[in-house]
């Protein structure tokens, strides 16, 4: 699942603006991630302050 | 809740839609879903003078500092200097975005648009299968708000175009991903903005300094998505910092995507228009947004005016927003966005003997297009596909 580092979260949007999946919403300094994230990762890959990881569901 | 006309977000693009129509007697409201207009900012600030000057008059409280000139800075450290009028054309004044973006969000409202702070915009509502509304969220309160016609001014992460079946997605390759920080340095100058180059310092990008008056500037980077990787931004940006302003205080953490992808195959759906960063009409090259964002705002303004009273806004009927700003706004950045593609993949060594050609050229009165000119002369080889600019 994605996972958002809201510590490390700078809330620019530039993740939501790769999204193909249109998985994410940025609300203020929120972000939020619905169930159509097909886990592609492109956004983990575009943010620049690397708050965005994609991990497997056991270590959840 | 009923109007003719909703303005989703309130930055330059949205206030300048709103103040538009406005005053050309349309009931408009502007949702902001922020809950202050223009912050947290992401942006560098940098704005054309002239440019500002000619869309609206500026207050002095928008003006953090005014740059004399620019610099450029090659990946081996060659320095290119342009005065005022030459990268004057990108960068002038340096704004202060939190009161810029607010100043003309109360212009539009000075001028009869209602403004809606802490409002996000959840979805289209729909009549007879054509938009008639946006279902929204005022202060955590579900809310209708019936409209005719819907403008989608919501920034880089859009969700207006894709709710009308408008695919914005943004490709990595055309999207700069970008952080910065507001820095306070003995070193600054106050005069100048300043640029530097280099596949190790910004892969498909560049590092920039903007000066905020003080001893301040804005410190940023932008890395083409592509090229990027998981917090790469903010690693680079913090190596500069400590090789260049090893001394600095950091005062704010900014980040930011700016939309290089040129322009989009429609920015126009039935009832729906896109205007600004959501229209990705952001300039390829040098990321800037704010004029081409205010000169489209504009036109979706007047066009909105002409199309409600006539009571027609399909898709059709909208063209004549697409057309107009295709026209003026989408030539510049269709054209700059080759050039980019162009840049993005260029060495070390060949952005190195591109800067070296710029050496002896009197740039005094270039304009970033002048200065692509003289390369193309000087590099006519190295640049061969983009000579048909050279004219």
């Amino acid at each position: 699942m994605l996972t958002v580092n809201r510590y490390k979260c700078g809330y620019c949007g530039a993740c939501v603006s790769v999204c193909p999946a249109t998985a994410l919403e940025l609300v203020d300094t929120w972000l939020e991630v619905n169930d159509d994230c097909t886990q592609c990762g492109r956004c983990t890959k575009i943010c620049p302050m690397g708050a965005l990881e994609l991990v497997k569901e056991e270590k959840r | 809740m009923k109007c003719d006309l909703v303005v989703v977000g309130a930055g330059p693009a949205g206030s300048m839609v709103a103040k538009t129509a406005s005053k050309a007697g349309l009931d408009v409201i502007i949702l902001e879903k922020r809950q202050e207009i223009g912050d947290p900012v992401r942006c560098a600030e940098g704005v054309s003078k002239k440019g500002l000057e000619k869309l609206v008059d500026p207050d002095p409280s928008w003006i953090a500092a005014e740059a004399k000139g620019a610099r450029l800075y090659a990946p081996d450290g060659t320095e290119i200097v342009m005065s005022e009028d030459k990268a004057g054309a990108e960068v002038g004044y340096v704004l202060e975005r939190k009161v810029f973006d607010r100043g003309l969000a109360l212009q539009a409202a000075l001028e009869g648009a209602k403004v809606m702070v802490k409002t996000r915009a959840l979805g289209l509502l729909e009549r007879d299968g054509a938009p008639s509304g946006i279902f929204a969220q005022c202060v955590g309160e579900n809310l209708k708000i019936e409209a005719p016609l819907i403008i989608g001014a919501d920034g880089v992460e859009s969700k207006v175009g894709r709710w009308a079946g408008i695919d914005t997605a943004l490709k990595p390759r055309d999207v700069e991903v970008c952080a910065q920080f507001l820095i306070q340095d003995e070193s600054v100058d106050d005069d100048y903005c300043e640029f530097f180059l280099g596949n190790k310092i910004a892969p498909g990008g560049y590092v920039w300094s903007f000066p905020k008056g003080n001893k301040m500037a804005n410190l940023g980077i932008g890395v083409l998505g592509s090229k990027s990787s998981s917090g790469m931004p903010l690693e680079l940006l913090n190596k500069f910092l400590k090789n260049h302003f090893p001394e600095a205080n950091v005062l704010e953490i900014m980040a930011g995507g700016v939309p290089v992808s040129g322009p989009i195959e429609t920015t126009t759906a039935d009832g729906v228009m896109l205007v600004g960063d959501a229209a990705r009409q952001s300039d390829p090259i040098t990321g800037g947004g704010i004029i081409n964002s205010m000169k489209a705002g504009i036109i979706a303004g007047e066009v909105a005016a002409e199309q409600v009273s006539e009571e027609n806004l399909s898709k059709e009927a909208l063209k004549i927003y697409e057309d107009r700003w295709r026209e003026t706004v989408g030539k510049h950045i269709n054209r700059n966005y080759g050039v980019k593609e162009f840049f993005v993949e260029l060495s070390d060594d060949e952005l190195n003997r591109l800067m070296h050609s710029l050496e002896k050229q009197d740039l005094a009165q270039a304009t970033l297009r002048d200065m692509l000119k003289i390369l193309i002369k000087q590099n006519p080889k190295m640049l061969w596909k983009l000579r048909h600019l050279a004219v």
